[in-house]
């Protein structure tokens, strides 16, 4: 579903510096992969990229098939849209609506009629398994394990291929950590592409694929079971 | 993205702070309050003009002895002594005239019986003055065809000399002394106050005759009035007239023994000033405005920069460049609409305070409304589009991670 070749990353400010030294691989339709690698790897640069959010210095980047490392910002905006789906450490709900209105936002931008989005909306906020009561409580009244399900609903309204999480139980406790990973991979069950990037064990360990960074370069990609980095981070 | 949406969004936001946002908007209130003031002072004055010309009687071409500029507001050279009696029936005969009025008007003191005395100006006129200058009568009659024939020794007061002089009294059917001649008051002009710096209460109105072999002794005529048949045959009558006159007087044309003014030139050259004095009135109070949509400005940087993170968001999941600019012009677009509302309500009260308080006459029009609150939704887009750039050209990563 999406391939990378050969991609860097370089960031010009007063010194040049490289988040990404020539990257490849793949992923399916349907896989669930956890990027992993100590900070400073590169991970958050590969997700802005295999999100639309950033292009890539060099190096080409297909999305179903389509090279979009040279589309316009619009066109960008367009496949994040309709494509993909955010869900990001710090929630970045609106604090100020309610979660209806949250998870509605991507639908307004679609231009999609008020019907069709309160139908869609209440699908999305079930399928994250978020308690009907709280629909329209505003979302900075909300538990951090709540608003991030909230997150969730909201990238998943738009039933885009791909899911990107970037530490998305970063600031939960295992506990509630665990409600949203499993939500994710239920999620992941329905055929989303998931990708996950994070630099927690317990997390990685749900992936059937780790991607492990370091550097800005790949120095391992392999199901799970025979990733040997998985032992070089911390439990 | 739907219209409504823009809409609901940028309320959304608006009332998210709604004192900073009330205090902001303030500024509009105040520029838009004084600006329709003031041209409501403007378009009163204005409007005063029109009815004190109007007041002349309508559709009416003057001509006068002399020449005359209406551009510089040099009005004839009153002493000029060209126009005669026989000049009225060369106007009479062109297509579209109505009626010719030839007035002799001189100043004199009249004197009631009981020793009261005035000084003011007596019109000497034919019969048609009234119906020309619309004057309508309070009392008895006006003087007629055979007064005017006959040189008969009548007279029509004005309101106030009429009071001047018999105060109470009924005046119709008194004698007054005009220049030491005896006149048969045999009617009273109803008030209709003044134009153009004439005071038509002020008058004594005369038959012609009368005036040029007993009071002024002289045949000129001060002035003509035309009266034509409808508005859009007073250039073609003035034109026409101005030529078979001056073919009479035998002068040239391009150097005339007199003038033809139309009220359209007086009212135009009049509206001149007050349009001048308009738009010098409403650039003072536009700087108010400006000083509003700095404010606009302001607010708008301020709560782009608030919102960058949140800005960021929409753009992460799909909000393009233009949507977001959309949703931050309509911000203060809205902003600057809803304060110019705000502000055409209390233009509106202060103009009518003026009117009542300061006696000069205002008028809100529609057409100020309406540039008001264009005037309003330009100043919210130009104060808005800055605001509204810096917000669309943000890099969503840079924005996401805003703190």
């Amino acid at each position: 579903m999406i391939e990378c070749k050969n991609i860097t990353k370089v960031y010009k400010n007063e010194v040049e510096t490289w988040a990404l030294r020539g990257v490849s691989f793949s992923v399916d339709e349907g896989e669930f992969v956890a990027i992993i690698g100590p900070s400073g790897s590169g991970k958050s640069t590969l997700m802005h990229i295999l999100g639309c959010l950033d292009t890539p210095s060099s190096g080409q980047y297909f999305f179903e098939g389509k090279e979009v490392s040279k589309l316009s910002e619009d066109e960008l905006a367009e496949i994040r849209k309709k494509k993909v789906g955010f869900v990001f450490q710090m929630y970045n709900l609106l604090p100020r609506a309610t979660v209806f209105k949250n998870v509605e936002l991507p639908l307004i931008y679609e231009g999609l009629p008020k019907k069709e989005r309160e139908e869609r909306v209440k699908q999305a906020l079930k399928l994250a398994a978020f308690p009907e009561e709280f629909w329209f409580h505003l979302s900075n009244q909300l538990s951090g394990g709540m608003q991030q399900r909230v997150a969730i609903a909201r990238a998943l309204v738009n039933n885009p291929k791909l899911i990107l999480a970037d530490e998305p139980t970063g600031n939960l406790d295992s506990k509630t950590g665990d409600v949203v990973l499993k939500t994710l991979i239920d999620l992941n069950k329905r055929g989303h592409t998931l990708i996950i990037v994070t630099h927690e064990l317990y997390v990685a360990k749900y992936a059937r694929r780790i991607i492990a960074l370091r550097d800005g370069q790949i120095i391992e990609d392999a199901p799970k079971e025979k990733a040997k980095s998985l032992k070089l981070i911390k439990e | 993205m739907r219209i409504e949406d823009i809409l609901k969004e940028a309320i959304f936001a608006i009332s998210a702070n709604k004192i900073r946002s009330g205090l902001t908007i303030l500024g509009i209130v105040i520029g838009i309050a004084s600006v329709i003031a003031m041209i409501s002072i403007g378009q009163g004055a204005n409007l005063e003009i029109i009815r004190s010309i109007e007041g002349l009687g309508s559709n009416i071409l003057t001509v006068i002895p002399g020449a005359a500029r209406v551009g510089a507001m040099l009005y004839g050279r009153g002493t000029a002594q060209t126009l005669k009696e026989d000049d009225i029936n060369v106007l009479k005969s062109i297509d579209g005239v109505l009626n010719v009025v030839p007035i002799t008007q001189r100043t004199f003191q009249i004197v009631a019986p009981n020793g009261n005395n005035t000084r003011t100006t007596i019109i000497g006129a034919s019969e048609g003055i009234f119906s020309v200058r619309e004057i309508s009568i309070e009392k008895g009659t006006t003087f007629n065809e055979e007064h005017v024939k006959n040189i008969a020794k009548v007279a029509v007061l004005g309101k106030n000399i009429a009071d001047d002089l018999f105060g109470e009294e009924n005046a119709v059917g008194k004698i007054v002394r005009i220049s030491g001649i005896n006149f048969k008051v045999v009617g009273l002009a109803a008030p209709k106050g003044g134009a153009m710096g004439l005071v038509f209460d002020d008058m004594v109105y005369v038959p012609i005759t009368t005036m040029q072999k007993m009071l002024a002794k002289s045949e000129y005529l001060t002035s003509i009035l035309i009266k034509v048949e409808r508005k859009d045959l007073l250039p073609k009558v003035q034109d026409e007239a101005f030529l078979r006159l001056a073919e009479k007087h035998r002068v040239d044309p391009q150097n005339p023994d007199f003038s033809i003014i139309s009220q359209e030139d007086v009212l135009s050259t009049l509206t001149q000033v007050t349009n001048v004095m308009t738009i010098f009135l409403a650039s003072i109070a536009s700087i108010s405005l400006l000083v509003g949509g700095i404010g606009i400005m302001n607010m708008m940087l301020t709560s782009v920069t608030e919102r960058t993170k949140e800005i960021g968001l929409r753009k992460a999941i799909g909000a393009k460049n233009r949507e977001i600019l959309a949703q931050i012009l309509t911000e203060s677009v809205l902003l600057t609409f809803f304060g110019g509302a705000v502000g055409i309500f209390f233009g509106w009260l202060i103009s009518l305070g003026i009117s009542k308080f300061a006696q000069i006459s205002t008028q809100v029009s529609f057409s100020s409304i309406i540039l008001a609150f264009s005037v309003c939704t330009l100043i919210g887009i130009f104060f808005g589009w800055w605001p509204a750039q810096k917000a669309a050209k943000l890099n969503p990563i840079e924005a996401l991670r805003y703190e």
